[in-house]
């Protein structure tokens, strides 16, 4: 049994999963039944001068039968009292001496944001979070994102409150922004102990296409919202690596964005997170998802001999580079075993359309429907095993001679041999397989639109 | 068996003959139609004889574009509803689709396509129009899939259609033979109803044309004529005690079943005698109606059966008995009626079936049903000047449907000696283009 507990840039918990500042942190009784499940820390839904929220507030991404692989919402931070908030932390506090709770926060003013900091730190806040990021409605006011998206008054005001905290301060980052890594270094500036990313996504989820509106619908009207939930985590895996390999970005980082699964949390870890924040998998499937998180993390580093959670961080990072630092020598090719495939020839329509024209079909007269790759043509893409519905049915197989030294584009720079005119006969694609335009309309292809007929 | 009671009333004859393939609510139709996976010359498109375009339709039901479903769905079969209900799904669409090759469970192609259809059917969505009228006439004899589809489609070419019917309702077996389990009679109704109010062919009921002089008045009145006449009774036996009380044909009895219902009643102990689908569906059928023993007796061994297995399963699965390699000699009879029938074992020798001597036995029963298979309609057929027939009594008919009589196009159950809706739709398809082609060679 590993060790899951973290001491995260002072702040300490007996596992790594926290809540996200959202709206399951926005009472002490949800945080209490949150603890009580599993859950190691909670950053409170964002404290300030209480708001008045609109409904409805939030809006779905769906793909096919899968619901909410996308969520925006407009809400804002939260609409209770200050003083009711500070009193359930201290109860929570009370109760779970040893969980991390986090007061997240948001106020205008250099005098607000000082007695707000004590008033947290006086109810047992082991940390403070500060809001940079809500991306509608705060922002507006000159808070919220509109905070962190200009580094220089991010930095004076992360100076406002380390100056006056006791507890470790985390500046949490919006994705709002075209470098992530700017505002990440304001923060370390303003003497931040640590940050974290990302805060939701401006979006739109959708259209109401009968009345022309987009989601949610406020009296038929709509606004943009901030998008978050599974289908945000690529984009925060990329601006937790940026921020994770940046020099001067060297203070531990909370990992934020579509995390639902054990899985979801390593992947963060690896690239460079502390500790991992979650909102949208328990708005859709309760705080009982921690078990699975919890079990699944734990054997995974029980299978990989990892002992703690600081052992594991950043350890994919090493072999994240920049692009001109790739092979260029190395090569693979598709290829399929035929006894796995089922015929549903999604590979041959998505290379032939989409890639290229590297899969050849079979011959359809004896009912055999196991594609072929044409080694030659195929450029190694991954296109079809990503389309293939079978798992491990195409797999990527090398094909350059490994014993020959590997060669990057920034070293062909170097020594001058990088295509630089635009007929270059060191292009890539030159002497690779193209058929005719023409060839095209003798194709006959099968989805052609028959319709208009009568 | 004691598995279902003898129904009183319509509702437990609707109880003990519970729809096979209930229609999908939304929910379940969105669920299954996220499976399809929209495979590249879709394998479940080139085994519908009708060559639906079936991931374009489940796609479209996955986008709420149900009606749009509907359409794609009715372009290429015109009983989308019925055919999504009865069709052996299991030996065409679903037995093709690629998931069969991973062990995971088809698609529902079936039931999706029943659901389309039917949203368009509730809804009364306009989805045909009939075309600008060409001045001519076609006669169609047979309102069975074969002479619906082939109106719906000669309206849609601008032809003034009128169908004739000896029977009191359309849609041929589909409403007098399919097993009610499979479809209600409300069902094929609503959709003969909506094909008819858009496509406005006329269906003249209970017009059977008999008599030569019939045949040659259509000849004169319309410019061509469309045979759709299906099959005929149930073949004789020709055994001692084949007209007894209580021994019936299958065809036969199983439309006072679909017209009767409840009212119709099964014996205690029933044998059927065949081994295709019409003796699954009449041993099936006479459980349900509270039989407490249904035996089918076959003269070949189970594995020759003509049925397809996921029919015989169905038999079994409500208490039907198998009797294999016996065939039977005579019926028994106590006070005129139905009281046994007598058996002799068989057996296969050098591939031919031979009856094992002194091998007779008598198994007792109060209902014989024969599902001996139809007779072809040879005698009417014999009135129609220079119309040929093969050796089988099948109408013969080139890839147009056209038959040795260039007015006459055939399709159905008449020419290709009895297949599925499905079949008799889709060639009826082709004989009215096939007609249309005839009528207008430059067209
Ligand atoms: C018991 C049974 C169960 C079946 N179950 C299924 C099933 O589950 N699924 C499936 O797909 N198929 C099933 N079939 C087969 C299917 O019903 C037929 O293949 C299909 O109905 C054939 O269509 P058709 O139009 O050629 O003939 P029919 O459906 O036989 O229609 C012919 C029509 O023509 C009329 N007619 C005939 N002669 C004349 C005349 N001289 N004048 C006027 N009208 C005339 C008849 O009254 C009838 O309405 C079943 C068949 C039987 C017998
Ligand atoms: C493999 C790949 C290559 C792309 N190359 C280009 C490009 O050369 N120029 C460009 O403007 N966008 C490029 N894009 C971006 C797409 O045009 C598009 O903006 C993006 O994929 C989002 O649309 P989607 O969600 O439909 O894929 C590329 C996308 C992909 C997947
Ligand atoms: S890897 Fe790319 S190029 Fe090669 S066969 Fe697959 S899709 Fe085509
Ligand atoms: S995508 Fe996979 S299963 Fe489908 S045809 Fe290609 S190899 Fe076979
Ligand atoms: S074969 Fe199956 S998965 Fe493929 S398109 Fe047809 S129904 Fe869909």
């Amino acid at each position: 049994m590993a060790d899951l507990s973290v001491n995260f840039g002072g702040i300490k918990a007996p596992n790594p999963f926290w809540l996200a500042s959202a709206p399951p942190t926005n009472s002490g009784y949800q945080v209490m039944k949150a603890f009580d499940a599993g859950w190691g820390g909670a950053v409170w839904k964002t404290l300030g001068v209480p708001v008045v929220n609109v409904s409805s507030r939030y809006g779905g991404v769906n793909y096919k039968d899968k619901r909410l692989i996308g969520l925006n919402n407009i809400e804002l931070i939260t609409d209770r009292p200050l003083k009711d908030n500070l009193r359930e932390i201290e109860e929570v506090k009370k109760r779970f001496p040893n969980h991390a709770v986090i007061a997240s926060l948001m106020v205008e003013t250099k005098e607000q944001w000082e007695q707000i900091v004590r008033d947290s730190e006086n109810a047992g806040a082991d940390g403070i979070e500060l809001n940079f990021g809500c991306p509608h409605g705060m922002c507006e006011r000159g808070m919220g994102s509109a905070v962190g998206q200009e580094p220089k008054v991010l930095e004076t005001i992360t100076r406002w409150v380390t100056d006056v905290a006791k507890v470790p301060v985390i500046v949490k980052l919006t994705p709002n922004i075209s470098d992530i890594t700017v505002p990440a270094q304001a923060a370390v500036s303003g003497n931040a102990d640590a940050i974290s990313l990302i805060n939701t996504i401006q979006s739109i989820v959708g259209v109401d296409i009968d009345n022309f509106v987009p989601y949610p619908i406020v009296d038929g009207k709509s606004t943009n919202g901030g998008y978050c939930g599974p289908a945000v985590k690529p984009i925060a895996l990329n601006m937790l690596k940026n921020c994770a390999q940046h020099a001067n970005v060297n203070i531990p980082i909370s990992g934020i964005g579509g995390i639902e699964t054990w899985r979801d949390a390593v992947e963060f870890i690896l690239l460079g997170a502390g500790s991992v924040q979650v909102c949208t998998a328990v708005m859709h499937y309760g705080f009982g998802i921690i078990r699975e998180m919890l079990y699944g993390l734990d054997e995974y580093m029980d299978s990989k001999g990892f002992e703690t959670i600081d052992s594991m961080i950043g350890k994919a990072l090493p072999n994240v580079l920049n692009w001109e630092e790739l092979n260029l020598n190395y090569k693979v090719v598709a290829s399929i075993e035929d006894e796995k495939c089922i015929g549903c020839q999604l590979c041959y329509t998505a290379c032939e359309d989409g890639a290229h024209q590297a899969i050849a079909l079979p011959i359809a007269e004896n009912g055999e429907r196991v594609p072929t790759i044409i080694e030659e043509n195929c450029v190694g893409c991954n296109l079809c095993s990503l389309v293939c519905p079978v798992e491990e049915c195409i797999t990527m197989e090398r094909r350059d001679d490994e014993s020959k030294k590997q060669i990057t584009w920034q070293e062909r720079t170097k020594k001058g041999t990088i295509p630089n005119t635009f007929n270059d006969q060191r292009g890539g694609g030159v002497g690779h397989y193209i058929p005719s335009p023409a060839d095209a309309l003798k194709k006959n292809e099968k989805y052609k639109i028959k319709r208009g007929k009568n | 068996m004691a598995e279902f009671k003898r129904p009183k009333n319509k509702s437990e004859y609707e109880k003990n003959f519970a729809q096979e393939y209930p229609l999908m609510n939304d929910t379940e139709a969105h669920y299954e139609s996220s499976r399809c996976l929209f495979c590249y010359d879709a394998p479940c498109i080139n085994a519908c004889p009708t060559g639906i375009d079936i991931p374009l339709f489940i796609k479209q039901i996955n986008t709420t574009n149900v009606i749009g479903a509907a359409k794609t769905i009715y372009e290429s079969n015109y009983f989308g509803a019925a055919c999504g209900k009865v069709c052996p799904t299991e030996v065409l669409c679903e037995g093709a689709c690629v998931y069969n090759h991973q062990d995971v469970k088809p698609i529902d192609i079936g039931r999706l396509q029943n659901y389309a259809s039917q949203k368009a059917i509730e809804s009364n969505a306009k989805l045909f129009k009939a075309g600008k009228s060409n001045r001519r006439k076609v006669a169609v004899i047979g309102a069975g899939p074969a002479g619906i589809a082939a109106a719906c489609e000669l309206r849609t070419l601008g032809y003034k259609v009128d169908v004739f019917e000896a029977k009191a309702h359309p849609s041929g077996l589909t409403i007098y033979g399919v097993a009610p389990y499979k479809i209600t009679n409300e069902e094929v109704l609503d959709e003969m109803a909506y094909l008819e109010k858009q496509l406005g062919f006329n269906v003249h009921y209970k017009k059977a044309i008999k008599s030569k002089k019939q045949l040659a008045q259509l000849e004169k009145d319309y410019h061509a004529v469309f045979l759709g006449i299906g099959l005929g009774e149930t073949r004789k036996l020709k055994i001692a005690g084949e007209d007894l009380e209580g021994c019936h044909g299958a065809v036969e009895f199983i439309e006072k079943l679909r017209m009767k219902q409840h009212k119709v009643k099964a014996g205690d102990k029933v044998i059927v005698l065949g081994g295709g689908n019409t003796a699954m569906d009449a041993a099936s059928e006479t459980a349900r109606l509270g039989a407490s023993e249904v035996v089918l007796a076959y003269r070949r061994s189970k594995e020759a059966k003509g049925a397809y297995s996921f029919e015989y399963d169905l038999a079994k699965q409500v208490g039907v008995k198998g009797l294999f390699n016996v065939t039977p000699v005579r019926l028994m009879s106590k006070k005129g009626k139905v009281a046994g029938v007598k058996f002799i074992r068989t057996e296969s020798k050098k591939g031919k079936l031979v009856e094992v001597k002194g091998s007779e036995f008598v198994v007792d029963c109060d209902m014989v049903i024969k599902a001996t298979g139809q007779s072809k309609r040879v005698e009417f057929l014999k009135m129609i000047d220079g119309l040929e027939v093969d050796s089988k009594g099948r109408i013969i008919a080139n890839d147009a449907f056209q038959t040795t009589n260039p007015k006459y196009f055939a399709a159905g159950d008449s020419v290709n000696g009895g297949a599925e809706v499905v079949n008799a739709v889709a060639e009826a398809k082709i004989a009215a283009q096939g007609i249309h082609k005839y009528l207008f060679p430059n067209a």
